[in-house]
Parts: structure tokens; C-alpha cells; sequence
């Protein structure tokens, strides 16, 4: 098996490309990152580990804009992440550029899927070592999508999804509890996710809430507000569960 | 034939151009907009080849978004004027566009701006600026009427002064114009000045 996965260019005999699942591996090394689409709003969530006492937290932005209508989340090797981000920048500005329209949030995340594959059947190059999560408001029929990509260079569109560390718990705690939501519920379902593998607070937790209107950042604050209302809401859960057994005994 | 001036007030900068469109003896269209809206505190006034000024002006926005995006700030009105210039200036020597460009904008810090960029990649920070054979009549009269930390009412009745001028003066001269006004609250349309607007005509039965 170790024959196969020096080059990126060389199948295994049972049909594996090693390289692309050792990239899939630094992903699940990476952050937690949950997205969550209602019906008006799409919600992107990223861990964010705790910060050395000396860095400046500003700098490390984690979710980022694309374009005014698109934004990105990614999990594992943020270097990597750049080269993509950037060229998905410059794609929106030339498609806009050219047929005087913003692009949809399917073809850019095509786009960024696309170079991605491009590194997995190139001579001397090894596949980019992040997923990204893609969210946006398509520019005329105004509907929020959320899409996925991985290393490999697949992608597709999902109502909620989680990438990352831990990913596959977030995953079945959102396949569990997702409903159709709207506004102010569709981000407490993506901190509710979060939540199962992060410590709690906004010091941990990144948030940015995409509307029709464009990209909000939530502050601190207004984490902390939500994650103490969800916190409230769960005890509020547990209580009612624990009062008809008690009485009955 | 077509004329693009602008001047700088009392924490804004106005740019006002002509708004036809045409070739040769034929006029295309009243109604052109030649004053993009680089980003939502930037205006580009342009005047030359119409192709030319589309491709180039178009170029530049795209480019001033692409710096938002990259670096989370917009560009500041000197570094969009001279990087606007270097693009003007790497093209003059192997396919140089023939667009003569007003760019005003509004910073946080250092308040409204006009530059004044021509073909040859000329770059001039200035209060006022002018293109076109209507620069004959612009620049005198606002070199005789502008004064510094002009109000909004006394530009705009400078603006209207050099419109008048140009219509009553100028052999060929543009009908209409459009004004655009750029302050902290950004940039936005101001008025159309139009002498001739098409008339609603009912449809022939």
C-alpha cells in the first residue's frame, strides 16, 4: 500500500489515491466547521482554538467574503486556503467583469471545486489539504444555498453540513434536529452544532450570518447572548423531561 | 464634443458629463451614464472612444472591488487615482486606450479629492478639471467663480454656469448632462440636466 501514495498521479490497485485521502485526513485535523441554510438566512460557524495571549485576534479571520453576496469557511491547512480564496476573489471580479452579472454561489463553488481536482491529476503538486464550506444568495431568484467541497474535488449542495473535527458527530446532531428555520433560529441551530464538540462562549466560537442583505460578522457579545439563550432553552428541556417522572414516583 | 468637468466643495466633489452618445454625425443615445460608481465612496468621470471608455472603466471597478475583498478595506482615492494611472500609463506604449478620466472620491481622513487623469497618463491631484472642447469654457469660468470650501448650492450653480456656457457655445454641443455628487454619505447621483428629453408619444394605431 505505501508503494502508492508517494505520487498524487498513481492509483492503488484497489482503486484509491492516496494522496487525496491523507488531504482528506489534514481536514479532519482541522477546526470544526458547521454551515446551516434556512429559508431566508444561510449560516456559516467556525472553532476558533483558543488564541496565544500575544496574537492579535483581528488578523485571523476565519471566515471570509468572496464577493458581497458569497462567503467561505474552511477547514484544515489555512495556507492552502489563501491560494484558493484568492483566485475565487478574482474569478467573482472577472465573471462580473465579463457577462456584467455576479456569479451564482454553484459556480464559484464549481470553480473552487474545480481547482481543487486540477491538483489531484497534476505532475509534482499535491491536492490542497482544506474542505470549504460555500454560502450565498444567488443574485436574482434571492433563495440562500450552502455547498460543500473537499479535496478530491467533489461538491454538492447540502441544507446543513459540518467538516472538520469531528464532523461526523456535528453531522448526526444536525441530520437529528434539522427543520426548516428562518432568521434568528437558523443561527442557533448552527451554534447548537457547534456547540457538541466546542466549548462554549464567543471566544471560541466564530459566527457570520448571511442574508439577502449581505455578510454579518456577530460580535462576541452577541454569541455569548445566544449561546446563554440556547443554554436556557436546554436546561429549560432537561427540567420538563425530569418534572412528569417526578410526578409519577 | 464631449465634456466631463468636476470640482472640489465643502467636504464633497462633484463631476458632471455630458450623457451622449455618438458616432460620427449620429447620435445614439441622450441618456449615457459616463460616471461609474467605483465603489460606493469613488466616482470615475470618463470621457474618449466609447469602447474604450467602457473596457477601461469597467476594468478599474473590478479591480478597486478586488482590493476590498483581498484586504477588507477599500482603496483610498490617491491609490485608486495612481493605480488607475499606472494601468493607463503600461498600456500607452502597446495599446493605449483613448479615455481622458475624472476620478473624485471621499476618504474618512483626508476629505473629498479630484484627480485628473488624461490619455497619456497624465496624473493631477486638483481642485478643478476639465476635458473636452467644453474645457475652453469650463476651466475660465471656474477659474473665474470657484473659491475654496464652496457650499453645495454655489458648485451646483457653478456646474450649471459651464453647462450653460457649453450648450450656448460649443458648435456641437451636448444636450443633456449629468451631475454626481460623492461626500461621506457616498456616491450618488445629484440631477439630470436635460434640454431635450424624448416625449412620450402615444403608439400609432
Amino acid at each position: 500500500m505505501a508503494r502508492y501514495d508517494r505520487a498524487i498521479t498513481v492509483f492503488s490497485p484497489d482503486g484509491h489515491l492516496f494522496q487525496v485521502e491523507y488531504a482528506l485526513e489534514a481536514v479532519r485535523r482541522g477546526n470544526a466547521a458547521v454551515g446551516v441554510r434556512g429559508t431566508d438566512t444561510v449560516v456559516l460557524g467556525v472553532e476558533k482554538k483558543s488564541a496565544p495571549k500575544l496574537q492579535d485576534s483581528r488578523s485571523v479571520r476565519k471566515i471570509v467574503s468572496l464577493d458581497d453576496h458569497i462567503a467561505l469557511a474552511c477547514a484544515g491547512l489555512k495556507a492552502d486556503a489563501r491560494i484558493l480564496i484568492n483566485k475565487a476573489r478574482i474569478e467573482c471580479q472577472s465573471h462580473k467583469l465579463t457577462v456584467e452579472d455576479p456569479v451564482t454561489v454553484e459556480y464559484i463553488t464549481r470553480y473552487i471545486a474545480g481547482l481543487q481536482q486540477k491538483y489531484t491529476q497534476s505532475g509534482g503538486v499535491r491536492p490542497f489539504g482544506l474542505s470549504t464550506l460555500i454560502i450565498g444568495f444567488d443574485p436574482y431568484n434571492e433563495k440562500p444555498a450552502l455547498y460543500q467541497t473537499d479535496p478530491s474535488g467533489t461538491f454538492s449542495a447540502w441544507k446543513a453540513n459540518a467538516t472538520g473535527r469531528n464532523s461526523n458527530s456535528t453531522r448526526e446532531f444536525l441530520e437529528k434536529n434539522y427543520k426548516e428555520t428562518s432568521g434568528q433560529e437558523t443561527v442557533k441551530l448552527a451554534i447548537r452544532a457547534l456547540l457538541e464538540v466546542v466549548e462554549s462562549g464567543g471566544k471560541t466560537i466564530e459566527i457570520a450570518v448571511m442574508t439577502k442583505e449581505g455578510l454579518r460578522q456577530l460580535e462576541e457579545a452577541e454569541i455569548d447572548a445566544l449561546v446563554a439563550e440556547i443554554e436556557a432553552e436546554k436546561a429549560a428541556a432537561e427540567a420538563a423531561k425530569k418534572a412528569p417522572s417526578k410526578d409519577a414516583s | 464634443m464631449e465634456s466631463v468637468f468636476g470640482l472640489v466643495g465643502d467636504g464633497f466633489a462633484v463631476v458632471a458629463a455630458d450623457t451622449s452618445a455618438t458616432s460620427s454625425i449620429l447620435v445614439h443615445k441622450s441618456n449615457e451614464d459616463k460616471i461609474m460608481k467605483l465603489d460606493s465612496h469613488k466616482l470615475l468621470g470618463a470621457s474618449g472612444e466609447p469602447g474604450d471608455r467602457v473596457q477601461f472603466t469597467e476594468y478599474i471597478q473590478k479591480n478597486v472591488h478586488l482590493y476590498q475583498f483581498r484586504n477588507g478595506i477599500p482603496l483610498t482615492t490617491a491609490a485608486a487615482a495612481n493605480f488607475t494611472r499606472g494601468e493607463l500609463a503600461t498600456a500607452l506604449r502597446k495599446n493605449p486606450y483613448n479615455v481622458n478620466l475624472l476620478m473624485a472620491g471621499f476618504d474618512k481622513d483626508t476629505g473629498p479629492s479630484l484627480y485628473f487623469i488624461d490619455y497619456l497618463a497624465t496624473l493631477h491631484k486638483v481642485e478643478k478639471g476639465a476635458f473636452g472642447y467644453g474645457s475652453f469654457f469650463c476651466l475660465s469660468l471656474m477659474d473665474r467663480y470657484y473659491h475654496s470650501a464652496m457650499t453645495l448650492p454655489e458648485a451646483i450653480q457653478l456646474v450649471d454656469k459651464c453647462i450653460m456656457e457649453i450648450r450656448s457655445r460649443l458648435v456641437v454641443a451636448p444636450p443633456n448632462f449629468l451631475i454626481k455628487i460623492v461626500d461621506k454619505d457616498g456616491a450618488r447621483e445629484y440631477a439630470w440636466r436635460e434640454s431635450i428629453k424624448e416625449p412620450e408619444l402615444p403608439a400609432l394605431a
